[in-house]
């Protein structure tokens, strides 16, 4: 089928199968390889995007799931060639090694500060369930999500 | 997905093109949380899917002054964030215990439903509440209680072609106290080793009435009668409901699995009702 989205800010248009994963269509299809595939069924958030300023795992969702709508990968947050301020602190705090996990991290923490920009230690954690990260032991990734909310609320004011 | 090569989809513009292609042989498809996972790892294999998640007919929340209607595509994160989760802390409590923000905002209480898991955290509330399920099938409209939509592990009463169009989730009398916990390794992933749900209305310093929905411990998610009846007129304390506690655990018929043994399932089922009797009385 010929679907429509807007990936990053511009449009795409392609001719995929509908039960195309948008995992395969983002690596595979657009070279966008920045999402990763780490189980495959839900249960790692390597693969986590925003849709519709949602987050959702690319694994399983298809192309005929996101015709219409917004997505965000990890290689559309940058901005004129800074990091954002997720990104900054992540490596501020140390909060990566083999860097694997942290696109994941990275969109769900996104999302969180989406819908609430002022999360406690507790609520950082909570929300991160959804991320497994072999390396790191969280704790340095839920500073750099609590330090990088205190820099987007003063930059927003 | 990735073993067999994409699935096959279609998206159906109204509700009876989704049943007339549910009737051929078509899966609904919602979220996809439960189904694409099953596909994947071969389970199943459906000839193709009926994707119903953005079916206008299917979205929203409409509340009413006796309940709320939850059409079949809102999600579980829709649901957190609409005033119904207030309105019906249950429903909130057992939804936020349920997978991780993503799987929230990707799976539908439908879908939850329809998988018809003895541990599915969505069916707990439903339960208590006495949900109801408005289906829309070849034949027309119908509707029927959540304890006779599921029958066993997978199963429904879902006829060829049909599809859930809504769940009805009327609001209880008073103000009841709620409680829910599940007992899992990993918290937010785990497909719980046992959950309590509970909604008690106190009269006085003891249970006036009390309603109870167990997971994982039968082959579908439990409402055990007899041991609601048996707290009737008890202090809502654990020592009170120590022979209350025994009872439940012998009202599960637990199996063993990979998680955890029958035996400990019966014990631990017993023990939640000691914790909320804890949880509960210890509230401000
Ligand atoms: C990592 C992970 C963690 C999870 N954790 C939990 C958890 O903690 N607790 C829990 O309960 N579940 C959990 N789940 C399971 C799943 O997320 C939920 O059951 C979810 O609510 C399913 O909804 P869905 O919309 O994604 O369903 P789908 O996968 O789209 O569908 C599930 C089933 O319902 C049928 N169906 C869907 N909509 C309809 C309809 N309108 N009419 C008729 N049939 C329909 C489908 O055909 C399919 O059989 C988890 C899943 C994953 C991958
Ligand atoms: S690859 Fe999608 S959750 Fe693990
Ligand atoms: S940094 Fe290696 S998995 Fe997280």
């Amino acid at each position: 089928m010929r679907i429509k989205f807007k990936l990053n800010g511009r449009k795409v248009e392609l001719d995929v199968p509908p039960g195309r994963r948008l995992l395969d269509l983002l690596r595979e299809d657009l070279g966008l390889t920045g999402t990763k595939e780490g189980c495959g069924e839900g249960e790692c958030g390597a693969c986590a995007v925003i849709v519709d300023g949602k987050l959702r795992l690319s694994c399983l969702t298809t192309a005929i799931q996101v015709d219409g709508k917004e997505v965000l990968t990890v290689e559309g947050l940058a901005r004129d060639g800074k990091l954002h301020p997720i990104q900054e602190a992540l490596v501020e705090t140390a909060g990566l090694q083999c860097g694997f996990c942290t696109p994941g991290f990275v969109m769900a923490a996104y999302a969180l500060l989406l819908e609430n920009p002022r999360p406690t230690r507790e609520e950082v954690r909570a929300w991160l369930s959804g991320n497994l990260c072999r390396c790191t032991g969280y704790e340095k990734i839920v500073d750099a999500v609590l330090l990088a909310a205190e820099w987007l609320r003063n930059r927003d004011g | 997905m990735r073993k067999t090569g994409p699935v096959e989809i279609v998206k159906p513009r109204d509700i009876a093109e989704a049943v007339r292609l549910v009737k051929e042989g078509g899966r609904p498809l919602a979220g996809g949380t439960d189904l694409f996972v099953r596909i994947r790892k071969g389970i199943e294999n459906p000839p193709f899917l009926v994707y119903l998640g953005e079916l206008p007919e299917l979205q929203g929340i409409r509340l009413r002054e006796e309940g709320a209607e939850v059409g079949a595509a809102v999600t579980h994160a829709e649901l957190l964030r609409s005033p119904l989760s207030a309105r019906v802390p249950i429903l909130r409590l057992a939804i936020s215990a349920l997978g991780a923000p993503a799987i929230r905002e990707m799976g539908t209480l439908a879908g939850n439903l329809a998988n018809a898991s003895p541990a599915g955290d969505g069916l707990i509330p439903l339960y208590l509440l006495e949900a109801t399920v408005r289906l829309a099938g070849p034949d027309g409209e119908r509707e029927i209680p959540v304890e006779e939509f599921v029958l066993g592990p997978g199963k429904t009463a879902l006829r060829p072609g049909e599809i859930i169009r809504s769940l009805w989730i009327p609001f209880p009398e008073g103000k009841p106290l709620s409680y829910f916990r599940k007992v899992g390794r990993r918290r937010a992933l785990v497909i719980a080793i046992a959950s309590l749900g509970a909604l008690i209305w106190l009269e006085g310093d003891v249970i006036g009435k009390a309603r109870l929905a167990l997971g994982s411990v039968a082959p579908t998610v439990l409402r055990p009668r007899q041991v609601e009846e048996a707290l009737v007129g008890l202090p809502l304390e654990p020592e009170a409901l120590r022979p209350a506690a025994e009872l439940l655990s012998r009202a599960t018929q637990p199996i063993s699995d990979l998680r955890a043994s029958a035996d400990y399932r019966r014990k631990v089922a017993g023990n939640l009702l000691l914790d909320m009797a804890i949880s509960l009385s210890h509230r401000d």
